[in-house]
């Protein structure tokens, strides 16, 4: 009971490594690319703007983590919503309302099929979710293999609209004001990570989420229905992920083939970066939002920087997401000879 | 009689396979011709197998890996794509080879190794899930294949290059069918004619149960890593091969799945342990002519993935602890039943 | 006629295992405000009676009252409702989670419909304030030791109005100051009219907090007594059982001509695995052998595992073997020594339940000759036939997969694997426990036999009078120490080796 506070910061450091990283590499890009406009607050907003769909998947993936499972599935199916609305709003003259629609029952059902390999037929989470990041890719292709562009009128304006600043406005050479703005995705996207947030902390299902993730057999012990908890957990990320599609499509006004792919590795990696544990049971979503900066910030930089291919971003991304690992590996070891190895009684 | 002919363990594998051809047959009469053409054999199963043929060696590994440690590695593809990538950027874009071929082909493979070695580190020495930890390089190794060729795709103008794919000079045989077959000609041997098979199932069964009777747990899975990755790696030189050029993007893209595939319809359990290679070659094969029959109904490559993924989920659901239960209480009624009839 | 309550009544529980009478007409009836202590050796049925209990396991007959109501309870959160909570070794609550949480995980207090942290953590401060328990209850529980984490279990038990209180083995990992702070609080649980059963093998804690004692053995009920009426010796006695005499006989003819001169077979110099195995010390010649006594927990079965380098020994520990330093980082380093181990938990250490009664016999031979030199088929099948008549394995054919075998068959399979590599040295943990008692007697017969062919044997059993026939010499431990010796083969009884286990802990 002398220095139990300090053990319990264990959990938090790898968060605070994250906000290190973070800060850093704005440090980083500041002194490097300060006279190209970095320092901007635009630039700064533009890391939620570019990345309202990774927040959104990143959330769901942080949930099903905790629970001590995985969901490799949400880039594609973040893909397949994509073109769910592009396609129904371009091609089949759907109003834009109810393409939102299908894309989240779509993903609802999805992730009930899902859940319920999981959960009540006790698959592996990875395979599960690896058939179902192939069977999205593979329904996307169904439904179009080109691009598509929306016009309609109200989508191009939902995806227009944007929250400007009233103040910390810039003038440009030519003496004009520009005030620097979100995105209404972006704003949704926060909003999400509050909500969800709240959820995760003050109600009963947030915290059957952490029990289940700490110890299964406990939490069934304590009463609590760990099936239908992991069940939920995948019906909501699914759900996540269609809403991130629909983030994403009104980012990009448009849909692709292909375009949530390798998605779902920057969204495990955020919420690992964030602190929460691939073992289960540790974490929150505002940990992950600050992990998805860092993902953005490292792909923003790249950018700036111009001359790199787009996979360095991968290979850092998959370095850092390796290094954390690694570290919650030797971590856990090391807790645990602490408390004597007792595994073969 | 057929009691027993049903229970073998390679009769599911078998008899998927049979109902695929068959299907095939009907389509295409002419689906079992073989010819030779241009002193090459020739034909729908040839071509199939021909195809198939990396996936066979990846199946290989994925095998291995399954059997050892109840989880698969899904870097396979990734780590194909950076072999093959590495192999080409060796013997470069000029008129000639930058280096020997042989050269080339060791450091493709030397990088493949390494690949695994690093699965294996972290699934064997740190205890990281076998799917979280090849996770990583899922990602990075096709990363580094792409930064190998910049992004795109990288031609390699000997033409020589491409005939690595074609026949084996004065036989009518592709040599990457050749390949294929002697690899699974030797990992089945060395299987059989060693401990190494049960070796294999005793820590896939019970890792600490192995380690009291003296086997080294540790270095059986890294060395399935290692084998995987280098089979990997023979594949990705392969794909290379095939079309003359490093395709970063596409080179065995998504072909982990298709393992996965191959090695649950070979009658191999996901959560390791019993194996059967003839299994897995069997299911690698089933799974080639599938997805060469899709094609040939106008699926496009993109939309092929949905269909594997459903017959993926139907055959570990049927494996799945879920319900083998609920078959089991269904048995036990009708159990109960027939008692009461009997009464 | 007011009469003291009881809380419990168990009457006439019998639970079958694949045909195996697990418990056997059993009755206990437990007091309101009563510790009463289960007492009984591995296999003695404490865990099923408990499971039974709890809900964990159905039972084909008898009635289960509380507070003298018929209650069937089909699974632990049923029983829970119906008052009885459990507290078992390893702590059944969720690390992660703080300790409030731990303790009102299902039944949070709310507020709008929210989980009101503010009230839940004051109460928890409370519930625990109460039982005299001082802990920041915001953090989690993890960061506490499992002396801790067994309290809060108990509180949160408490906190659910528990009518009684199951602890099934709370003390195994914890020491005397921790233990201490334990019976404190089980006192005040006492105090408030909850009745404890509780599970332990540490006697002295027994007599330190408990009023009454149940003692099982193989599955029945051999009585339940007051604390005063039961002391120590009688306690082991009843716990350990004098049936069996009919194997007397394997004692007559047991003589061994130990050679005590040249160098022993293996010594051993401050063998320690702390904090579990202490420094120890000790040598085993060839044609010996050498039980290893104490009650489970004393450190018996991981001494052995350091001998043979299943679990890694400390640095400072040294081992010799034929007069030759070895080190051991793994088991097959000892096995190339020649030594040999049959792991007490035949399930989850000793089968590999999908390969053949072949396989499984013939892998660790495989494995000490290197995996790549294949012992040809036929020599596997030879060895196999060899060892199935040698042992009177039952199996259908040497090809049948071990899972289909019985647990005795089981057992002996391994016992051939091990035989089968001609070991100097063979290790027993447990053999004869959860097999039939032909097989027993076979298991015992066969350790004569080998160590007068020149094998020495370490051998453990639950069952004491086992060791007694079998062994010629005997080391007694405690609390992972050694605490006596008994060296001559006529004092070699088990009143004596009773009361090696037992004493000391009169003075204390």
């Amino acid at each position: 009971m002398r220095k139990k506070k300090k053990e319990r910061n264990v959990n938090t450091l790898f968060l605070m490594i994250t906000v290190f990283l973070f800060v850093l590499l704005y440090i980083v890009g500041m002194v490097k690319f300060g006279n190209r406009g970095f320092a901007k607050l635009q630039v700064f907003l533009n890391l939620f703007n570019n990345n309202a769909a990774l927040i959104l998947i990143a959330i769901g993936e942080t949930m099903v983590i905790i629970t001590g499972g995985i969901d490799i599935s949400v880039g594609t199916t973040l893909g397949w919503t994509c073109m769910i609305v592009a396609y129904s709003i371009e091609f089949k003259g759907m109003p834009v309302w109810q393409a939102f629609l299908l894309a989240l029952v779509t993903g609802l059902v999805f992730g009930i099929v899902k859940g319920y390999c999981v959960a009540y037929l006790r698959i592996q989470p990875f395979i599960v979710t690896l058939a179902g990041q192939f069977f999205a890719a593979g329904a996307a292709a169904m439904i179009y293999q080109q691009m598509v562009s929306v016009t309609d009128e109200l989508f191009v304006k939902l995806a227009n609209w944007k929250w400007t600043f009233p103040f910390f406005g810039t003038t440009n050479k030519r003496g004009i004001v520009t005030y620097p703005s979100i995105s209404g995705s972006a704003l949704i996207a926060l909003a999400a990570v509050v909500i969800f947030y709240l959820i995760m902390k003050y109600s009963k299902f947030g915290r059957n989420l952490y029990a289940v993730g700490g110890n299964e057999t406990s939490a069934m012990l304590m009463g609590l229905n760990v099936r239908r908890t992991k069940f939920m957990a995948y019906v909501i990320t699914s759900v996540l992920a269609a809403i991130g599609g629909i983030a994403f499509v009104l980012n990009t006004s448009g849909a692709s083939l292909g375009q949530g792919e390798g998605r779902e590795m920057n969204a495990i990696t955020a919420a690992v970066l964030g602190g929460t544990l691939m073992t289960g049971g540790v974490g929150n979503v505002f940990g992950t939002l600050v992990g998805t900066m860092v993902i953005a910030l490292i792909e923003s930089l790249i950018s700036f920087q111009g001359t790199l291919s787009s996979w360095w971003g991968k290979i850092v991304i998959a370095s850092l997401m390796c290094v954390f690992i690694v570290l919650q590996s030797l971590l856990s070891a090391k807790s645990q000879k602490k408390k004597g190895d007792t595994s073969h009684v | 009689m057929l009691r027993k002919m049903t229970s073998h363990k390679l009769f599911m594998p078998v008899f998927c396979l049979a109902m695929v051809l068959l299907v095939n047959v009907i389509m295409t009469p002419t689906f079992f011709q073989i010819t030779i053409r241009e002193g090459v054999f020739y034909g729908y199963m040839i071509d199939i197998l021909n195809r198939g043929s990396e996936l066979i060696l990846i199946t290989i590994g994925m095998t291995l890996v399954g059997a050892s440690c109840g989880g698969v590695d899904i870097s396979v593809g990734s780590v194909a794509a950076f072999s093959g990538a590495l192999c080409c950027i060796c013997l470069g874009d000029g008129a000639a080879y930058r280096m020997p071929l042989v050269a080339a082909f060791v450091l493709s493979l030397l990088l493949a190794a390494l690949c695994g070695l690093f699965n294996g580190f972290l699934v064997a020495k740190l205890q990281i899930q076998p799917m979280v930890a090849t996770l990583i390089l899922y990602t990075a190794a096709r990363g580094g294949a792409q930064l190998l060729t910049n992004g795109g795709v990288y031609t390699i103008k000997v033409p020589k290059f491409k005939s690595l794919a074609g026949a084996i000079p004065g036989i009518p045989l592709q040599i990457p069918i050749a390949i294929a077959f002697i690899t699974f000609l030797i990992v089945f041997v060395i299987l059989e004619r060693t401990a190494l098979k049960m070796s294999i199932e005793a820590v896939g069964m019970n890792r600490k149960a192995a380690k009291l009777v003296g086997i080294k747990t540790e270095r059986i899975i890294f060395g399935c890593f290692v084998i995987t990755a280098i089979l990997a790696g023979i594949a990705g030189v392969i794909s290379c091969a095939r079309i003359g050029a490093a395709d970063a993007t596409n080179n065995n893209a998504s072909i982990e799945m298709d393992a996965i595939l191959a090695f649950a319809l070979g009658g191999n359990l996901m959560s390791g342990g019993k194996f059967s290679l003839t299994g897995s070659l069997i299911g690698a094969i089933t799974i080639q002519t599938l997805t060469t029959s899709l094609y040939a109904l106008n699926v496009s490559a993109a939309q092929l993935p949905l269909y594997k993924a459903l017959i993926v989920i139907v055959i570990v659901a049927i494996q799945s602890p879920g319900v083998q239960e609920m078959i089991a209480r269904l048995k036990k009624k009708k159990e109960a039943e027939r008692q009461v009839m009997a009464e | 006629m007011e009469q003291e309550r009881n809380i419990i009544d168990m009457t006439g529980i019998s639970k079958t295992f694949n045909g195996v009478k697990a418990l056997d007409n059993v009755h206990l009836s437990l007091k309101k405000g009563s510790i009463h202590a289960l007492m009984g050796e591995n296999g003695a049925g404490k865990s099923t009676l408990i499971r039974v209990l709890t809900g964990a396991y159905p039972f084909e007959s008898g009635r289960i009252l509380v507070d003298g109501q018929d209650v069937v309870n089909t699974s632990p959160e049923m029983a829970q409702k119906n008052g009885i909570s459990t507290v078992y070794q390893e702590v059944n609550l969720c690390p992660n989670l703080s300790v409030a949480e731990n303790l009102f995980i299902g039944r949070e207090p709310r507020k709008w419909g929210m989980i009101d942290w503010k009230t839940m953590n004051r109460n928890a401060d409370k519930i625990l304030e109460d039982l005299d328990i001082h802990l920041d209850v915001t953090i989690p529980l993890e960061s506490y030791s499992v002396a801790i984490q067994q309290m809060v279990a108990i509180a949160r038990a408490v906190g659910f109005q528990s009518k009684v209180l199951i602890l099934d083995e709370p003390t195994s990992s914890l020491d005397e100051e921790e233990v201490q702070k334990l019976f404190g609080l089980m006192r005040q649980v006492q105090a408030k009219g909850v009745g404890i059963i509780f599970v332990t093998h540490f006697l002295e804690q027994v007599y330190e907090v408990c009023d009454t004692i149940s003692v099982l053995r193989n599955g029945t009920m051999v009585g339940t007594y007051p604390v005063e009426e039961l002391p120590r010796m009688q306690l082991i006695a009843k716990m350990m059982g004098k049936d069996l005499d009919d194997l007397e006989e394997i004692r007559s003819d047991v003589s061994f001509q130990i050679e005590k001169s040249g160098t022993p077979l293996l010594e051993a110099k401050q063998v320690s695995r702390l904090p579990v195995v202490k420094p120890y010390s000790l040598e085993l010649h060839k044609k010996e052998v050498v039980g290893v006594a104490g009650l489970l927990g004393s450190g018996r079965s991981e001494l052995v595992r350091l001998l043979y380098g299943a679990d890694m020994a400390d640095k400072e520990s040294q081992i010799r073997f034929q007069g030759q330093e070895v080190k051991l980082k793994h088991p097959y380093d000892a096995m190339k020594c020649g030594l040999a181990f049959c792991p007490e938990n035949r399930k989850a250490e000793g089968i590999f339940p999908d390969l053949t009664v072949r396989e499984n016999l013939n892998i660790a031979f495989q494995t000490r000759q290197g995996i790549f030199k294949l012992i040809p088929k036929k020599d596997q099948e030879r060895f196999t036939d060899e060892y199935i008549s040698i042992l009177h394995i039952k199996t259908q054919d040497r090809e049948t997969l071990i899972r289909n075998l019985s647990g005795g068959n089981q057992q002996k399979v391994i016992i051939g694997r091990w035989l089968l590599t001609h070991p100097e040295l063979l290790i027993l943990d447990e053999p004869t426990r959860g097999i039939d008692v032909g097989t027993k007697v076979e298991i015992q017969k066969l350790i004569v036999k080998l160590a007068q062919e020149g094998m020495g044997v370490f051998f453990i059993s639950s069952e004491i009078d086992e060791m007694v026939r079998t062994c010629s010499r005997m080391i007694i431990m405690r609390d992972g120490q050694k605490v006596g010796e008994l060296t001559q083969r006529e004092e070699l009884n088990q009143e004596a080796v009773m009361k090696a286990i037992a004493g000391g802990e009169g003075e204390c």
